[in-house]
């Protein structure tokens, strides 16, 4: 049969992935250009026996949801860029604690209050490094509306099956354009649900990992009382001093992400075997690079679209494939430059990173990604 | 068909991101046509220049945004200068008489017509000014058969409204009748 084809925003879509991954919890705070995601589910969750909460600024809202997933349901929350620089302080202690749930940015221009209703790709750094601390991270691009969907529905598998916040960093573009989305049935997409304990509560340890890095998480109020703190701590939650049981800690939940690479990675290649000219763009962006390099095909150019849906962990092993065989790559961005310099990293000079930053808040037209294509260095 | 590039502009709050939506998703769910439609506006809630995209095109659409429109909807006077400096040689211009004083100068077909007076006194209400604009729209343009139209717009308006945005239609189609007969 025929799937159901809507036509949906792509904030609307994230609430419809959210919903099919089994979210039932959301906190938040209204900021453009995320709001719709926030006033859907507000009307949605209710419904489902869920709970939507509008806390009194973001960084509760952080708390909230990292609380609505220690009670056992899939949390989400929305938000845009000075609401994701509130929210890093709880992010961290997600992270440190190992609690899954999601954080959608859809990016506008900044910093601060910014260009509140333009577009921006400018959080690409803030996702890896906002918080401080050495940290895994996983953070999804998608650049479609029915990527919108399904990306949010990876997210919450990734957050659920390695114990983390995963983020979804979209823009306003995408977030607030609609079109067409095939609508998943019941069982067409995986959804995951986090491992829990099976063990007598009496000997539950929270934070002793099974051979994959992750440990079972009970839910709390569930009969398994355990203690989370942002301290380093040992198997059992409590604080340890111990530097040396820290360090093991942290490099044990990067490599819960390292390990995985070939699972959390996702790249999408377009006319990239034979091409000379290498496009990197993710988001709306990839968009623009998507229509320029169709027009640069159509005067017989040899260009490719490398968008990768997966911008954290960096993609390096599939970007390895093209260092010393295209002789230009192209980085497109709605910033100044900050995912040229890890393709930069990934490429070691071979060849240099040509650049196209723009910050005004308008998203880059194809034709100005073709002149570079056309223009040379 | 090649792609059709349309904006529809006006003040905020004077419909056209819905009338942009009604379009674009009749176009694409009901006609298995490839549609976007996306917008832009102001930190302004109601007021401030306003305006709606739309592409329709057999082919994938990537860019989402409009690069040079091929048919401008201007409904206010500031839309109408803002929005046609693009607008394509031979283009479409549709102007609402009423908030238009001055039409902008190109080469361009333009039909000026009583869209909000319209919708006002003929239809019964000023608010389905949208509705009448995508009944005339379409009557020029023919993006969508007209039984297309009609299901969009209803699939999308309040229960107890049909009749008269079914309507708002007709006048947007009797009118753009009128104009091109001129």
């Amino acid at each position: 049969m025929a799937k159901q084809v809507k036509f949906l925003q792509g904030n609307e879509a994230v609430c419809e992935g959210a919903l099919y991954a089994g979210c039932r919890f959301y906190a938040g705070y209204p900021i453009t250009p995320s709001t719709e995601v926030a006033e859907i589910l507000a009307a949605r969750l209710p419904k489902l026996g869920g709970r939507f909460i509008q806390m009194e600024d973001e960084l509760a809202a952080m708390a909230a949801t990292l609380g609505g997933s220690i009670a056992g349901k899939k949390s989400l929350t929305a938000t845009s860029g000075p609401g994701m620089s509130l929210k890093m302080e709880n992010l961290g202690y997600g992270y440190l604690t190992e609690i899954p749930c999601v954080i959608v940015n859809v990016m506008r221009g900044g910093p601060s209050t910014g260009l509140p209703t333009g577009p921006g790709q400018s959080d690409v750094m803030q996702a890896r490094w906002g918080t401080h601390g050495d940290h895994p991270c996983i953070a999804l691009t998608p650049s479609t509306v029915q990527e919108q969907l399904n990306e949010t529905v990876r997210a919450f598998n990734l957050a659920e099956k390695y114990r983390m916040p995963v983020i979804l960093l979209t823009d306003e573009i995408i977030g607030h354009m609609r079109e067409a989305v095939e609508m998943p049935e019941p069982g067409d997409l995986a959804v995951v649900d986090r491992k829990r304990p099976t063990c007598d509560p009496k000997d539950y340890l929270p934070y002793k990992p099974e051979a994959d890095g992750v440990a079972p998480m009970a839910d709390f109020g569930s009969g398994y009382r355990y203690h989370i703190t942002g301290l380093n701590h040992l198997p059992d939650g409590f604080p340890s001093n111990d530097g040396k049981l820290a360090q093991a800690d942290e490099i044990r939940q990067q490599k819960k992400v390292d390990d995985n690479y070939d699972e959390i990675v996702v790249v999408d290649e377009m006319m990239c075997d034979d091409a000379e000219i290498l496009i990197f763009a993710f988001g709306s962006t990839a968009r623009s690079a998507k229509e320029a390099v169709q027009m640069a095909r159509a005067e017989g150019i040899k260009v490719g679209l490398f968008r990768p849906l997966t911008i954290w962990p960096f993609p390096d092993k599939h970007l390895l494939k093209y260092k010393g065989k295209v002789k230009r790559v192209i980085v497109p961005e709605m910033n100044l430059g900050q995912t040229a310099l890890e393709v930069e990293r990934v490429l070691k000079g071979s060849p240099e990173v040509e650049g196209i930053f723009q910050i005004d808040s308008e998203p880059i037209n194809p034709i100005t990604i073709l002149n570079k294509i056309k223009g040379g260095k | 068909m090649a792609r059709h590039q349309i904006r529809l502009s006006g003040s905020g709050g004077q419909g056209m991101i819905t009338a942009g939506i009604i379009l674009a998703a009749g176009a694409s769910v009901l006609e298995g046509k490839k549609a976007i439609q996306s917008q832009s506006y102001g930190p302004e809630a109601r007021g401030g220049a306003s305006k709606a995209e739309v592409i329709i095109s057999d082919e994938e659409i990537y860019y989402p945004k409009v690069m040079a429109p091929d048919v401008l909807v201007a409904l206010t006077q500031e839309a109408a200068d803002k929005y046609s400096k693009d607008l394509v040689d031979g283009g479409i211009l549709i102007l609402d008489d009423l908030m238009v004083k001055t039409a902008p100068k190109g080469n361009w077909k333009v039909y000026m017509m009583p869209i909000i007076r319209t919708a006002a006194e003929k239809v019964g209400k000023a608010m389905v000014a949208n509705v009448v604009t995508l009944g005339a729209l379409n009557e020029i343009c023919g993006f969508v058969k007209p039984e297309t139209l009609e299901k969009a717009v209803l699939s999308r308006v309040p229960k107890g409204t049909e009749e008269l945005n079914k309507n708002a239609i007709n006048a947007g189609i009797e009118l753009a009748k009128a104009a091109k007969a001129q």
